[in-house]
């Protein structure tokens, strides 16, 4: 067991357990420090400097994400006027770094940019607008990338890295020339990305979003529906973002124990066939060379007299049943138990086992 | 030779002062050729090819001579330098020495014996030399630095001896702390602080790493102690691995330094021949290894954890602090890094005492600091001073104050991130407190001399380009904030300024020091704070008035002749490349501007400053 300390944020003393962030012991005890690099997910970087905090006998102003708690009677301000100046200040720089047009940006309203200006009331930056004026990625058929919206705050980089372990999202050049790079600096299609779309989720702005969404409304119009992803039986718990009875995204959802977020280029991006144009939504009863279209009791019914007869003429053993790993563990359960205990056949198997 | 012993030590000591000796070895005279980058830089390769040539031409024998290269002697604006030394009688070092000037000195001195006057730098007499004290440098020029036993017959090794065999960890560290010596990289944090930190520090594993990156432009010092006196960092090193108990080291060499690459890595393979690197040092039980790797050419990468970022294998960024390195630092164990001008000092420090090195030095700087001078200042050069030493002395006594008749302006201290202080602060001491109260920082030892030619918010746009260019990129305040106060400082320079900017950019200053993830990013601003302090008229010249005092920014010169100031001397004339200026004698010089280039020829001949 760590030590329990005793510290002072914002004027309010609270217990803090030895080794917790700064970040950690505020959030849990109410006190809001805005962030931007930092995610839950991931190590913390350090990076983006919106959640300094004045550390009183701290000769400069620390990240609160990245500054454990280390001794008795730390005293913590956040939101002090040295402190919000220099918050307002970064953010106003990474306004000023790129082309933030927000009526035109898929991410606006879920953006935490935007929640930045928003909350230090920075209606628009005192300097100059600079984007870095780089080309689109609309290299594939899931991720566009406009890393003229990127604010380096090196999310996708670490869940790429630490998450997923691929290593192919990475910081390349530096200092003003500093820009995310996939594979060697080529677009997404070029690079050995396997579009698990883990940048997407993590990216807090609009410089990585979704392709299939591009058209159907904005962020603020979604509603969030949880569900298991039903590529297999893993059983990732999904969040659908539906607008106007269409889903637009699909993310991981970040509490689930399963993923945590995270999800396969199948349950990220695989849902077009929700609402093609050639997805069949009636079954179809083959008739001679061609299929019409049949109700489902009719269908049943088909299925049921057929099978009975096989069975009645040929024996159960001439039935055989092959599942599907697209079924949760209840449907296959039922799919067992269906084929031993209402035909009678032990010929009962999983494609999983392939 | 396999491992030695005390008495191997003493020995090869006494056999190497032997081998140097001339008479008793038959030689005729000692010849050195003093060959560190400065020295190649000015001849020296082909001063050294002519010494063999004119010794065969003669048909004197190689082998009655002791020839010997070795390092900077540290009179970098007298280069290529050599030393002339006859049996019986004193060491003679010669200054700008080409193949003809070799010629006659081989000739009249060294057959003849008679020493060519004319031709002498004069360590006893010469200015440059008086008030400077040589502790890291005190091997420069003396010793072969691809011979250890060059090195040991200068009492190397000694140090490390007695720290192997007479004391504690404890005591070492005790010893570094009793001298007061801090780090010489920049931050001039107390070395022995640190290493008690990473003494206590818990685990089996521990790195002692060497900063040989050195990065600032115009610094030096470290090269020269690499190249002129390898071993003494490596005896430094593992001093510092007893200490803490590490048993492996890394240093860290910047690619740009090839001799300095090469130099190192001959003496890590002399040392671990002799077991003063590897299994059971001195027989004693204590091993520790040293591994060169050299870096690729990043600023950033000087700064701690950048450096250890690069050593792992991953990209030279930053991380924030703490964890410190002395409790998790290279692959995440106890780690100490130190500058090599710090290390160098270790050994002296070992063999002389803590009180030797505690006496020299002032208040809470003790001992030496090495400084490269340069810029408008008559001597160039490398100069080892007492720390407290005024920075008037250095510029004005040893540099010899400014040459072609200008005035001094300011010293830019502390390199890129460093800062300028004016004639009004050159009684400062160069001490770090005293330093960073003036406005500037000590850093590694970068000095610039200004003179009025130099405007300063050009000056700080270039320190700021620098900084911009080699920010790692990782954190807002560095990367947005170094641009945009770059931004400014171009319109200022194009005439473009605007009165608000001046608030702008101490405000961005100061919250960027404030809020940036390292030590770059955090003095990134120095350069512009400290010349808003000292010369704030300029850039207020530059806004209201657009005009450049120093006529050094290109928009803002008229290319006029003032015909007050004009003493028609004709050299403007003389320098335009595009025959822009019309001149006759006794008349004044006039530019015609559909001709002229604005290549600022003419401004620079103008003695009078009559061009503006
Ligand atoms: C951007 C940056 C660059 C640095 N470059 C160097 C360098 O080239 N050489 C060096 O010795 N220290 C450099 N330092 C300082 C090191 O981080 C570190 O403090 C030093 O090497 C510690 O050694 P010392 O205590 O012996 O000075 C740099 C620091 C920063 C922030
Ligand atoms: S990334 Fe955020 S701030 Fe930038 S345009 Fe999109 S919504 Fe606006
Ligand atoms: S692309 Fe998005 S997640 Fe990646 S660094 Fe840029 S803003 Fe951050
Ligand atoms: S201050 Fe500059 S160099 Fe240091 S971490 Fe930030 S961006 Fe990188």
């Amino acid at each position: 067991m760590s030590k329990e300390l005793k510290i002072t944020i914002d004027g309010c003393e609270m217990t803090a357990q030895e080794g917790r962030t700064i970040l950690e012991v505020a959030r849990e005890n109410g006190v809001h420090i805005p962030t931007l690099c930092y995610h839950p997910r991931l190590r913390n970087a350090g990076s983006c400097r919106v959640c300094v905090v004045e550390v009183e006998g701290a000769r400069a102003l620390m990240p609160a994400c990245a500054t454990p708690v280390d001794r008795d009677g730390m005293v913590v301000n956040t939101r002090n006027e040295r402190v919000l100046a220099a918050r307002r200040m970064t953010v106003e720089l990474l306004l000023a770094s790129g082309n933030h047009d927000c009526p035109n940006c898929a991410s606006n309203g879920h953006c935490e940019l935007q929640d930045l200006a928003y909350e230090l009331e920075i209606e628009h930056p005192r300097f100059p607008i600079q984007p870095p004026d780089l080309p689109f990625d609309n290299s594939n058929p899931m991720i566009v990338r406009d890393l003229n919206k990127c604010v380096l705050c090196g999310r996708c980089v670490r869940g790429c890295q630490e998450v997923q372990v691929n290593q192919v999202i990475q910081f390349g050049f530096r200092g003003p020339h500093t820009k995310i790079v996939t594979g060697g600096d080529t677009d997404y299609a070029d690079s050995p990305c396997v579009f698990c779309g883990e940048c997407v989720q993590l990216c807090p702005v609009g410089a990585i979003s979704e392709k299939q969404r591009m058209p159907y409304g904005k962020a603020f119009e979604e509603k969030i529906v949880r569900s298991v992803c039903t590529y297999c039986g893993t059983g990732c718990v999904v969040d659908f973002h539906i607008i106007n009875g269409r889903i637009v995204r699909v993310t991981g959802n970040e509490d689930a124990e399963v993923n945590r977020g995270s999800l396969c280029v199948k349950g990220r991006f695989g849902y077009d066939f929700i609402h093609h144009p050639d997805r069949l939504t009636m079954p179809l009863i083959r008739e001679g060379d061609s299929f019409r279209e049949a109700s489902w009791d009719e269908a049943l019914s088909l299925v049921a007299e057929r099978l009975g007869r096989i069975k009645e003429e040929d024996g159960p053993e001439a039935l055989a049943g092959f599942s599907s790993a697209r079924c949760t563990n209840e449907e296959n359960y039922l799919f067992m138990k269906f084929m031993r205990g209402t035909l009678g056949t032990q010929n009962v198997d999983h494609c999983a086992r392939l | 030779m396999g491992r030695i012993s005390l008495e191997d030590l003493n020995r090869i000591r006494e056999e190497a002062r032997r081998r140097r000796e001339l008479a008793s070895n038959g030689k005729k005279a000692g010849i050195t050729v003093h060959k560190g980058t400065c020295g190649i830089a000015s001849g020296a390769e082909e001063v050294w090819r002519k010494l063999f040539e004119l010794l065969k031409e003669k048909e004197e024998p190689e082998d009655a001579y002791r020839i010997m290269s070795t390092g900077c002697v540290g009179f970098c604006g007298m280069e290529p330098i050599i030393t002339v030394d006859l049996p019986g009688g004193e060491p003679v070092r010669y200054r700008r020495v080409d193949p003809a000037k070799l010629g006659q000195i081989l000739e009249k001195h060294v057959l003849g014996g008679e020493v060519q006057e004319d031709l002498v730098l004069d360590e006893e007499t010469d200015p440059y030399f008086k008030g400077q004290k040589f502790v890291v440098l005190r091997n420069r020029g003396r010793i072969d630095p691809e011979s250890i036993d060059d090195y040991i017959a200068c009492d190397g090794y000694q140090g490390l001896y007695k720290a192997l065999t007479r004391m504690e960890p404890e005591e070492i560290v005790e010893e570094i702390l009793k001298s007061g010596i801090r780090g010489r990289g920049g931050a001039g944090f107390p070395t022995g602080m640190k290493w008690k930190f990473c003494m206590k520090a818990k685990g089996d594993t521990k790195f002692v790493l060497c900063n040989a990156d050195e990065g600032d432009p115009g610094a030096y010092m470290d090269r020269s102690v690499l190249e002129s006196d390898p071993h003494s960092v490596l005896e430094g090193m593992v001093i510092a691995a007893k200490a803490i108990g590490a048993g492996q080291g890394y240093i860290y060499c910047r690619a740009e330094y090839p001799i300095a690459v090469a130099t190192l890595e001959k003496a890590i393979a002399a040392a671990r021949e002799y077991g003063l690197l590897g299994d059971d040092i001195f027989g004693t039980g204590f091993s520790f290894n040293v591994d060169l790797y050299v870096g690729a050419g990043a600023f950033v990468c000087g700064e701690e954890t950048a450096l250890m970022a690069s050593v792992e294998g991953r990209r030279g960024n930053p991380r924030p602090r703490p964890p410190f390195p002395a409790n998790e630092g290279l692959w995440n164990k106890p780690t100490i890094l130190n500058n090599v001008e710090t290390l160098s000092n270790i050994p002296n420090i070992l063999r002389e005492g803590a009180d030797w090195y505690h006496a020299i030095g002032h208040e809470k700087s003790r001992g030496t600091k090495v400084f490269a001078l340069t810029g408008a200042v008559k001597n160039v050069g490398l100069v080892e001073v007492p720390m407290g030493t005024s920075l008037r002395d250095i510029v004005f006594n040893i540099g010899g104050g400014i040459p072609n008749k200008r005035k001094f302006k300011a010293v830019q201290m502390g390199g890129p991130s460093g800062g300028c202080l004016p004639e009004d602060q050159l009684d400062t001491p160069t001490d770090y407190e005293a330093i960073t109260k003036a406005g500037a920082i000590m850093g590694s030892g970068g000095m610039i001399v200004m003179d009025d030619t130099t405007c300063m918010v050009d000056m700080a746009r270039f320190f700021m380009e620098f900084c911009q260019e080699e920010s790692c990129g990782k954190c807002t305040p560095c990367r947005e904030g170094t641009k945009q106060i770059l931004n400014i400082l171009e319109r200022i320079t194009r005439g473009e300024g605007k009165p608000e900017d001046l608030d702008t950019l101490e405000e961005l200053s100061r919250i960027i020091k404030d809020s940036a993830l390292c030590g770059l990013g955090q003095t990134a601003p120095n350069p512009v704070l400290s010349t808003l302090r000292y010369f704030r008229h300029e850039y207020e010249a530059h806004i209201n008035e657009k005009i450049c005092p120093a006529h050094a920014c290109v928009a803002l010169v008229k290319f006029e002749v003032d015909t007050d100031k004009c003493t028609k001397c004709g050299l403007c004339y003389r320098a335009c490349p595009v025959g822009a200026i019309t001149w006759e004698k006794k008349q004044p010089a006039k530019i015609d501007k559909a001709v002229c280039v604005k290549c600022m020829s003419c401004i620079g001949a103008c003695r009078f400053d009559a061009i503006s």
